[in-house]
């Protein structure tokens, strides 16, 4: 399974990679970020581009910053680093609920957010992350800049927002705030194989009432999204078991599950039910 | 390890094998290179079922570095993929010819072989090959109403019958009849390694070399000089380390053939290695059954007769292994219990799916589920427990040799010993079965879906008839024993040399054991059905009593001593009574060289040849028992507990017996939960990579007790060996299926692995609901 | 045909100067243009970890990347780990504990165990499995390969 011939380029900035990306974009030419993704598609010759563009060379790009109530994660941020326990607030701590889930170690030391961002599978942990954050996609071209909110950004199954010439440069959450509590579960056959389905909740108590709840489900659709029906159920509702039930409930009747092989929409609008509830649950 | 033990028989020593293993230093296929090779690579059939009509290989032999295409007319002269057992004119035309030719049959068949100076060159060259074919639809179930496989041939190539008795009666007269529908999901060995295979003709010595083969490196030969017309005198197989076997390994494959004829050919060694996908798709598969079952049984639960029917999906050809696996079925399905009416039914069929064989356990893994199932079926129905069913039926020590009217592996079943009662009691007392099923009323109260498994059976091992060692003690005291074994990876080497050791008298240590050479050896039997325990550590044995009884005699001449006081300790001849002089085996074997003044009329070298012949397989049993656990809300399943009690007659290095049951217990856990291949309508395999076909990993494994008997030595070898290598895999199946559908309320839902979550999911909505 | 690229890859402390195309992946570069074949082939899809090396001390899977992606980087193979006659504990773990069967997946093994360790040594055994479960062993069923590696931490603990 050895990939088919592709001219390397390896840029050194940004501005380079992008004037790159405008020549080749429209000739078959990908960026190369983790490649975890991308190079197994080329072993099995399903992608066969012509250029390759590798972006590990671009310094900037490894960025990880929190300021001003955003967490910016550069395009060559890798997995790993958000396994760290210096990422500050509820947001830290959910991402390091969620990349938990991601493949395993040795992936995670390469593969990037942002790749799982622009790759948009609909089993990506990251893209439900930012479906349910209101993430912002930062693009770049030759043209300028664009920034995206996510759920503009997918729009199917490894469909997104970005043109051909457009680099992925970044992507922006909102700091959770400290009393936010959150909660990730998913489900797979084995531990790290790709989820057939996940939920991610976030919500505030007020004087023991919910505000503003996120749910957003993953793996079961063409893309990951929050499910207003889901969120409105719990809204202004006291903590309660029931509550997380009747939510729960409200999730499984609103996704319209995608089918394969091995699994039914039956089997994946379950495991909604299932999952957000748990996420509810276990949400701290 | 230290200290030596008392004896190197029954010690768990470290392996030999192990060294070069660690340090990066082995020599499995992909590491055989030799100057100025070619690489191979397939061309293969992207349909499941079709008339070919034409291959253009026109754009891809322009490709630089591209030497050669070849499509079957190339290879006109080849005939098709013969059966290992020999010649069998009724299932002759169901054989696999090396280059599809008229038709294509399975998504994967080979059609064209492209040869090139480079893997990615010729992968590149393998993509411009274009096939025109005329679909035919694709018959994917083996279950229903037969087809046309050629000119008045149907996809039944025959029904494989055994029984005795009189089934008619027997069910005619039966106050309690059960019966079952049972599938066993397709999946097969897949071991790390793929496949690879080196041909080179070394036109010096007019010898043809194949390397990188396995398991049965002399019956390869064999078979191999003749489909190429040459004396097995210039035909040499060469096997390095090999990445597990598990069955799959080792068989004649079209590729094995057109590497060595592509090096006499094309003047040039020709170096083939398969890829991942590749092997999902072109190796051997295995265990797909469907069984329709009835058991006829008394009010007590007794077995009176058992009446199966079963589909066996043979894949597109019937490969080296014939109907091997299917017979195999039919004579040891049932197992431990005693069964006065049997008929058995085999119903062989063709499907355009990747071809079938043997994997570990073959015909055992399929039966012990549905037999088990039987059982377990039997006690719901007159409401006994599964324990007990399974006690009124165990045939007793005393009753053996238990000799069954059927036939497994073309040998007779004689049950040599086995003490099947002994073992579930030890079973269910070490697993503590009685406190668990406490345990488990109280959890089910909570709201828990906990149940327990059980099963028992019988094994194989010690397929003979014959084998052979030759030992030789060099001049520094090394001890060479060459074999005519195969290593997948088992530990073989180690449990020769245990063996070797023990009886001559030297540090196992010092023992080199030779395998996988038929250049140095001109007999073997290679490694499968868990012989080489049994027969090449016997030949072994025969063969160093041989050379003990050799340097006795010489060393008694040396020492101007009786032979009676003497004896071999540590590698030297030693008195008994521990005085006096001593002489190393080395210097022993040095007065043996053919110039040596001391040597008389004695044959020259310290060495022996040993053989060793039995006449039946020896039975090794066990008991599997588990404790599973279903998350409600996704229909996971979770091991819990999981017991194997397994009598091996003897163990020789209880550490080795150990890690077969284990790893065994992992493919097993895999085709019950987690591994399948899957056939699109179209024939189209849907399991082709490591993310759709889920082999169980650290994760998944639940901690596993072993308890090793050795209750029952074989009364077929001297040395009392009955192997482990499938007795972990065995019963995985039906073990696992047994725990869910008692968590699912022991209601008989269970009748098919493997056992997803998506199907336990709905049973407990319906249940629920 | 595509031009080749000279470049040098330092394995194991060596520097190896070869011309591959772009699309050659490491693996195959370190066992077929380096000769060093310790680092095996399961599925050259990212999944069974059998090439698993270490880039900058990380566990990678070689072959997931480029070999021109490596130019300039520290990359260890198993090739690396004894010093001199003296084998790692790891390696000396695998052989004591039986952790081997037929060895395929085992470089592999030894590389995610050594890089691992080397950056956490005071893993739970929770966390030990989770980390090996990344690999796929199709012989052992993993009991002795968790057994190794926990020995192997703890014996690499007190000699540090």
């Amino acid at each position: 399974m050895k990939p088919a011939s592709f001219t390397y380029h390896s840029p050194t900035s940004v501005d380079e990679a992008v004037a790159l990306l405008a020549e080749l974009g429209p000739q078959e030419g990908r960026i190369l970020a983790g490649g975890q993704s991308l190079v197994p598609t080329m072993a099995f010759r399903m992608a066969l581009p012509s250029h390759l563009i590798d972006i590990n060379g671009i310094a900037e790009l490894a960025k990880l910053t929190a300021n001003d109530g955003v967490i910016t994660i550069g395009a060559c941020v890798r997995h790993a680093a958000f396994e760290s326990e210096a990422l500050p607030g509820a947001t830290g701590a959910l991402l390091r609920k969620v990349v938990q889930n991601i493949a395993h170690y040795p992936i995670r030391t390469r593969g990037t957010f942002c790749g799982s961002v622009a790759n948009a599978d609909p089993a990506s942990e990251w893209c439900c992350v930012m479906a349910s954050l209101d993430g912002v996609v930062v693009l770049r071209s030759q043209r300028g800049t664009r920034r995206v909110p996510a759920a503009e950004f997918y729009q199917g199954v490894m469909a997104t927002a970005r043109e051909d010439d457009e680099l992925v440069v970044a992507a922006e959450l909102p700091m959770l705030t400290e009393d936010t509590r959150t909660g990730f579960v998913e489900f797979s056959r084995r531990k790290g194989d790709f989820a057939i389905a996940m939920a991610l909740v976030t919500y505030r108590l007020v004087r023991g009432v919910i505000v503003e709840p996120r749910v957003a489900v993953g793996g079961a659709e063409s893309h990951a999204r929050r499910i207003v029906e889901a969120e409105d159920a719990l809204s202004g509702q006291a903590l309660d078991a029931s509550i997380f039930a009747t939510a729960a409930e409200a999730a499984a009747a609103a996704v319209e599950p995608m089918e394969d092989i091995n699994n039914t929409a039956a089997y994946r609008r379950a495991l909604v039910r299932t999952l957000t509830q748990r996420a509810l649950e276990g949400a701290q | 390890m230290t200290a030596k033990p008392k004896s190197w028989i029954g010690a768990s020593v470290e392996r030999l094998e192990d060294l070069p293993l660690v340090i990066g230093r082995g020599r499995f296929a992909g590491d055989v290179s030799f100057t100025h090779q070619l690489h191979m690579r397939m061309v293969r059939s992207p349909y499941a079922h079709g008339r070919l009509k034409t291959i253009n290989a026109t754009e891809a032999r322009a490709l630089p570095g591209v030497v050669a295409i070849w499509t079957a007319e190339d290879i006109a002269d080849l005939s098709p993929i013969d059966f290992r057992e020999g010649p069998n004119e009724r299932l002759a035309p169901f054989r696999q010819p090396v280059l599809a030719a008229e038709y294509v049959r399975y998504v994967g068949e080979p059609v064209a072989a492209v040869f090139a100076s480079d893997p990615y060159i010729a992968e590149d060259a393998a993509e411009l090959v274009t096939i025109d074919v005329d679909e035919l639809d694709a018959v994917i179930d083996a279950s229903l109403p037969t087809s046309e496989f050629g000119a008045g041939l149907t996809t039944e190539p025959t029904i494989c019958r055994q029984g005795y008795g009189d089934i008619v009666a027997a069910f005619k007269n039966a106050t309690t009849i059960v019966e079952l529908d049972l599938s066993v999901g397709r999946h097969s060995g897949v071991p790390l390694e793929t496949r690879g295979a080196i041909g080179r003709y070394d036109a010096a010595r007019d010898v043809l070399e194949l390397h990188g083969a396995a398991k049965v490196p002399h019956k390869n030969r064999e078979s191999l000089a003749r489909m190429l017309g040459r004396s097995t005198a210039g035909v040499h197989i060469y096997e390095g380390h090999v990445g597990g076997g598990f069955g799959v390994r080792g068989e004649i494959y079209p590729e094995d053939i057109l590497v060595l004829v592509a090096a006499l050919r094309l003047g040039r060694p020709v170096k083939w290695l398969e890829d991942r996908r590749e092997h999902m798709i072109a190796a051997n598969h295995s265990r797909q059954q469907r069984h329709r079952i009835r058991a006829a049984v008394d009010t007590e639960g007794r077995l009176i007769g058992i009446d199966d029917s079963f589909f066996h999906d043979q894949g597109a050809y019937i490969r080296t292994h014939g109907t091997r696996v299917a017979d195999t079925a039919c004579g040891i399905l049932p197992g431990p219990y005693r069964l006065p009416h049997f008929r058995v039914n085999g119903h062989f069929r063709l499907t355009n799916k990747t071809p079938a064989a043997t994997y570990r356990a073959p015909g055992r893994y399929e039966t012990n589920f549905v037999r088990e199932r039987l059982m377990d079926a039997i006690a719901l129905k007159l409401g006994i427990s599964r324990v007990e069913v399974r006690r009124r039926n165990l045939i007793s020590p005393d009753e053996m040799p238990y000799e069954r009217p059927l036939v497994a592996l073309g040998d007779e079943v004689v049950l040599d010993s086995g003490d099947y009662e002994g073992i579930l009691n030890k079973a269910l007392e070490r697993f503590q079965w009685d406190k668990l099923e406490s345990d488990i009323r109280k959890r089910r109260k909570a709201g828990e879906y906990v149940g327990l498994g059980l099963a028992m059976y019988v094994e194989k091992s010690g397929l003979g008839p014959t084998d052979g060692a030759r030992i030789n003690v060099h001049a520094n005291g090394e001890v060479e024993v060459l074999t005519g074994g195969a290593s997948v990876g088992q530990g073989f080497e180690t449990v020769i040399a245990q063996v070797c050791a023990e009886t001559l008298g030297t540090d196992y240590r010092r023992v080199r054991v030779v395998h996988g050479r038929t250049d140095r050896i001109e007999y073997g039997i290679g490694a499968h059905a868990t012989r080489a325990t049994v027969m090449t550590a016997n030949a072994t044995a025969v063969a160093a009593g041989k050379v003990r009884a050799k340097a006795l005699d010489m060393a008694a001449q040396l020492l101007q001593a009786d032979p009676s006081s003497l004896t071999i300790a540590n590698g030297s001849v030693v008195r008994t009574d521990g005085a006096g002089a001593s002489i190393s085996l080395g210097d022993i074997a040095h007065h043996l060289r053919p110039v040596s003044p001391t040597r008389g009329d004695r044959d020259p070298g310290l060495s022996a040849e040993g053989w060793f012949t039995t006449a039946h397989m020896t039975y090794p049993y066990g008991v599997q028992v588990a404790l599973v656990e279903i998350d409600p809300g996704t229909g996971a399943v979770h091991v819990e507990k999981m017991l194997i009690a397994f009598d091996v007659g003897r163990a020789i290095n209880p550490a080795l017996v150990r890690g077969q049951l284990v790893g065994g217990f992992a493919q097993g856990l895999g085709g019950a939960l987690f591994e399948e291949f899957q056939f699109d309508e179209r024939g189209q395999p849907m399991s082709v990579t490591f993310a759709d076909y889920l082999i169980p990993t650290a994760h998944e494994m639940p901690k596993v007790d072993i308890l090793i008997t050795e209750d029952a030595p074989s009364t077929c070898n001297p040395l009392g060996i009955k192997g482990a290598g499938e007795g972990g895999v065995a019963a995985v199946g039906a073990v696992i299926a047994s725990a869910v559908d008692d968590a699912l309320g022991g209601k008989n839902l269970i009748t098919q692995i493997p056992i997803k979550p998506q199907f336990v999911k709905a049973i407990i909505d319906g249940l629920k609901a | 045909m595509i031009k080749r690229r000279e470049i040098t890859l330092t394995i194991n402390g060596t520097d190896h100067t070869i011309a591959v195309e772009p699309r050659r992946t490491l693996v195959d570069v370190i066992r077929d243009d380096c000769g060093q074949t310790g680092t095996h082939i399961g599925c050259e899809h990212g999944v069974c970890g059998a090439c698993t090396v270490l880039i900058d001390n990380e566990p990678v899977r070689a072959c997931l990347m480029f070999a021109v992606q490596a130019e300039g980087r520290s990359i260890r193979t198993v090739e690396g780990l004894q010093q001199g006659e003296q084998l790692h504990p790891l390696q000396e773990a695998f052989m004591r504990h039986h952790a081997l069967q037929c060895g395929f997946c085992t470089p592999g093994f030894l590389m995610l165990a050594v890089g691992v360790l080397e950056k956490r040594p005071n893993l739970n055994d929770e966390e030990l499995v989770d980390i090996l479960s990344s690999n796929l062993c199709r012989c052992t069923g993993y009991e002795n390969i968790i057994k190794a590696v926990r020995a192997a931490a703890a014996d690499m603990k007190a000699r540090a």
